[in-house]
């Protein structure tokens, strides 16, 4: 009997024992998991591995004798394929933390076995409101932007200037719902009123049928919930339904600079939305992004690779000052230190596992004010930190 | 006004109308498909990836060398069924005595290594190309507003199904082809040479791919993927229409596109699926499909 208590105490000490081991395998091995190869690649793809590499090379962690590994893979946005390969990550190829995970539906899978497995999951291309809600986790940090900053920035400025009836083409998945939802109660909120919605499968190429219901609606205002490839597409046969001439005005809840760059001006100027990254800040984003293009073929970087290299330089931070990449701690370290980096500037981050910092409203230029390819924006507005997202409060987190 | 289902009919008549147009994007790849498996044999996986060629050198003629739209409907499904020559001549013709199944395997694999190029040089965000000035804008209907350049769409797409049936079916070229699929050693006897038959067949089937590429080029993002997305959905069409019947690909390719446009409007979240729940119950009672003749 006493022999056993001892084995199972010196098991019990054993286990804990690694966790406390300061990097195990001596490796800090990153996973930077999103979509390869379809509609999401512009935005996050293998640019955010880029990002990634980059965040590494400038946090100096080979000088300071850290040795970290980057792996990559594609999760072809299909939740059961993100999982499979989250937990292939974690229990074989000793994973310690993963980044990026563009679409909400394989974001809340892997926000789970994370959460599950102890490890960290650090989200930059994922949108849903809920990984910081009812979903909010002590191993996952929820870094760009979501769902309830898109609505609130995005929505509020347009209803504020008399935009007060809408009309939602919604992608029919957790991020458009959550979208769509967190849009209506800003609409609600604001005295507008929802006319009409509609659930589109994603992916979906013609949007000419939903058009024309938007169009029967008579609503004020065409609100995008979908991203990507959905948003340029109902854009475009937007303009051909002659939506916009019919006085009616298009919100793209969730717009990126490559869509932009995909539409045209000519067919994107005047979009307003909203972004926590843009190249032309200041002089540290404009270096940045001059390195990052060369290492992209080129392409500047959406927010969502913006958030990647902020992500992994606080990642790598917090590893050096806690002294282990046992996730549960390292995050709970992350949220202990302030952020600072040259993308997003000073930050911080709550204990619901909301990364905080300004959100800026911004307006399409006309082609005309354009000097050149990726000149696309005007900031029309820079909302504060404390103001940009959703108060801890009203999230339902009960971390 | 009068509802049908609680939807208004004049919203109706609009829903019917953009089926029809969409389904004549079905009609003209189910028929490209439909020759080349009625007269090759092979289930030709890389249509996709042709059609979204055709959108794809539209662009780089636009961007490049400054050819409009009207001349891309007339260089591109040169062009590019020149590369499906190519491909039959190397590849195809090597397969024709196997089992259907290696045309299917070298015809999908050639279309994932296209997309994977076209996907590293110009990524998925899509590129722009606009409308030809002739046929911007649009006119109301009353019960809608039809922007011109579809109301193109569903005719050009006629035009060339309704040109293609005629040709196989009615002409004498038409007659050498399907009797050289009936029996190559014959047909070769009386002093037509078969294989180069075959050689263009393939290249006009692929040269219908890329002209529906073209026609899309103006309304849906020119991307890498766009094949991809719309290749299941034209199989379903030609499946459900009876493999290899021409007529019964372009009929049933504009039914679908209706079909598909109604329960857009009936019940959006279903509107991807519905095609194949269609081609599930067809193939329960007709498993050669609509149009087909068992063999």
């Amino acid at each position: 009997m006493k022999l056993k208590q001892t084995l199972i105490a010196a098991a019990i000490a054993a286990m804990a024992g690694t966790a406390n081991a300061q990097v195990s395998d001596g490796v800090i091995k990153i996973g930077v998991m999103n979509d390869m190869s379809s509609l999401y690649s512009d935005i996050a793809g293998p640019g955010s591995v880029v990002a990634a590499r980059m965040a590494i090379e400038d946090f100096g962690a080979a000088k300071k004798g850290m040795k970290v590994e980057i792996l990559s893979a594609d999760h072809q946005n299909k939740p059961d394929v993100g999982s499979q390969i989250a937990n292939q990550w974690y229990d074989v190829d000793k994973v310690d933390a993963i980044f990026d995970v563009p679409t909400s539906s394989v974001a809340l899978a892997i926000n789970e076995i994370t959460k599950k497995k102890g490890k960290a999951f650090l989200v930059s291309g994922a949108a849903t409101s809920d990984l910081t809600g009812k979903a909010c986790s002590p191993n996952t940090i929820h870094w760009t932007y979501d769902t309830w900053m898109l609505a609130n920035g995005t929505g509020s400025a347009i209803v504020k200037t008399g935009g007060d009836s809408w009309f939602f083409l919604t992608a029919d998945y957790a991020f458009g719902h959550a979208l769509e939802r967190d849009t209506e109660a800003v609409v609600l909120k604001g005295g507008g009123k929802v006319l009409g919605k509609v659930r589109h499968p994603l992916n979906a190429q013609d949007f000419s049928s939903f058009l024309l219901q938007a169009q029967a609606s008579k609503a004020k205002i065409v609100g995008l919930a979908n991203a990507g490839g959905d948003t340029t597409n109902a854009i475009k046969q937007a303009a051909e339904f002659g939506i916009v001439k019919g006085g009616q005005s298009l919100a793209g809840m969730l717009v990126f600079i490559t869509d932009i760059h995909g539409l045209g001006l000519d067919k994107a100027q005047g979009l307003i939305f909203t972004e926590t990254f843009y190249w032309d800040l200041n002089a540290q984003t404009r270096a940045w992004t001059k390195r990052f293009a060369a290492a992209n073929g080129g392409k500047y970087p959406s927010m969502v690779q913006a958030g990647v290299y902020s992500a992994v330089t606080h990642y790598l931070k917090a590893v050096e000052a806690a002294k282990t990449d046992d996730g549960t701690k390292v995050i709970a370290q992350m949220k202990a230190m302030p952020t600072d980096d040259p993308l997003f500037g000073k930050g911080s981050i709550r204990k619901d596992g909301r990364k905080l910092h300004p959100a800026y409203l911004v307006e399409v230029k006309k082609p005309s004010e354009s000097k050149g390819p990726y000149d696309y924006y005007k900031i029309r507005a820079t909302i504060p930190a404390d103001q940009a997202f959703r108060p801890e409060k009203d999230g339902g987190c009960n971390l | 006004m009068t509802e049908i289902f609680g939807v208004p009919t004049q919203a109706l008549f609009g829903q019917l109308l953009i089926g029809l147009i969409n389904g004549s994007f079905y009609a003209l790849l189910s028929l490209g498909l439909a020759v080349i498996f009625g007269l090759l044999n092979i289930i030709n996986f890389t249509h996709g990836a042709q059609y979204m060629m055709g959108a794809f050198v539209a662009y780089l003629l636009a961007s490049k060398a400054g050819l409009g739209y009207w001349w891309s409907l007339a260089v591109v499904p040169i062009v590019v069924g020149f590369t499906g020559v190519v491909i039959e001549r190397l590849m195809l013709s090597k397969l024709y005595k196997l089992d259907h199944l290696y045309g299917l395997l070298l015809t999908f694999g050639l279309a994932l290594i296209i997309q994977g190029l076209f996907r590293n040089e110009y990524g998925t965000s899509g590129l722009p190309y606009s409308m030809p000035a002739e046929l911007a804008g649009g006119r109301n209907l009353g019960f809608m507003f039809l922007p011109n350049y579809r109301a193109w769409v569903i005719v050009a797409s006629l035009v060339v199904c309704i040109a293609t049936w005629f040709i196989i079916e009615r002409t004498k070229l038409g007659s050498y082809l399907r009797a050289a699929t009936e029996n190559p050693a014959m047909v070769q006897a009386f002093g037509i040479n078969v294989p180069r038959m075959i050689t263009l067949t393939y290249g006009f089937g692929v040269a219908l791919a890329a002209f529906a590429g073209v026609m899309a080029a103006p309304i849906y993002q020119v991307s890498p993927q766009m094949g991809a997305d719309l290749i299941i959905v034209v199989f379903a069409v030609v499946v459900i229409g009876g493999m290899g019947s021409i007529l019964g690909s372009i009929l049933t390719g504009f039914g679908l596109g209706v079909i598909e446009g109604l329960t857009k409007v009936f019940y959006p979240e279903a509107s991807n699926t519905v095609i194949f729940v269609i081609m599930a119950i067809v193939l329960m009672f007709k498993p050669a499909g609509l149009f087909g003749t068992q063999k």
